[in-house]
């Protein structure tokens, strides 16, 4: 019991520390294993939900500036390359969405510094388009690539 | 053994960074065949890449990006830059490696 309860008033303390030091600054964020990571966007089942958790807006525009390139058949969906590249001025996010996948939102990306260009190798359930949306200057705009699944990638 | 093998390009002012990360990424939708019992998720969720210290990408991934997750990025930098990339998965796990463009 004695040994027990040294233990939580330990950890107790230590948990309060590290509170009380990314309150008080001392800690950036990034220290914080994955506190920022949007579960939400992640979770939603469809990808105007997705869209609107990590975006705030489900209001997409087409775009022939931004380029999605896939195979035309993925003969294994556990390993479909894609690619996502954009020539939009200020081009700051990118998120790759695959809309029949049981949670759509495959990847985002927040680009401080990088090139609006991602490649990427992700998972297909079945047949379906791969859409690259990039957020540039407050708005939001899409391409997609139609990748045909022979063996879908989700399962076993 | 880092589990990050990093191969960068400088052409110009750009650093072309492409990154192999050696992680099972488990959906954990798998059963494990003998068992019969599901394999619980497994999978990195930030991935940060760095040149000299400051931040240029902050990624977000889920359990749809394939195992050994491949990255392909172009970040500002030039010869003798230091791109630093980390990861961190659901599951607590980190690694992070440091590699001079």
């Amino acid at each position: 019991m004695q040994t027990k309860r040294r233990v939580f008033l330990k950890g107790s303390l230590a948990a309060s520390a590290a509170g009380l030091a990314v309150g008080a600054g001392l800690l950036s964020p990034r220290a914080v294993l994955a506190a920022d990571w949007p579960e939400a966007a992640f979770d939603s089942e469809s990808m105007d939900n997705g869209l609107n958790e990590l975006f705030g807006s489900s209001d997409v525009t087409d775009s022939g500036d931004i380029t999605v390139k896939a195979p035309d058949i993925a003969e294994n969906g556990a390993v479909v390359p894609v690619t996502v590249e954009s020539s939009i001025a200020d081009s700051d996010k990118v998120a790759i969405f695959v809309s029949k996948n049981p949670t759509p939102l495959v990847a985002s990306f927040d680009l401080s510094g990088a090139n609006p260009f991602v490649s990427t190798r992700i998972r297909m359930g079945e047949t379906d388009d791969v859409t690259g949306v990039v957020h540039a200057g407050g708005k939001l705009y899409k391409a997609s690539k139609e990748v045909k699944v022979t063996i879908g990638g989700c399962g076993g | 053994m880092s589990t990050i093998r990093m191969r960068i390009s400088p052409a110009g002012d750009v650093l072309d960074v492409k990154a192999l990360i050696r992680h099972p990424m488990e959906s954990g939708l798998r059963e494990d065949k003998s068992t019969g019992e599901k394999i619980p998720a497994d999978y990195i969720q930030k991935l940060v890449v760095e040149v000299n210290g400051e931040e240029v990408m902050d990624g977000n991934l889920s359990e749809a990006v394939s195992k050994n997750p491949y990255l392909n990025i172009k970040v500002p930098g030039k010869k003798g830059d230091e791109v630093k990339i980390s990861w961190s998965s659901n599951t607590g796990d980190t690694d992070e490696a440091t590699q001079a463009a």
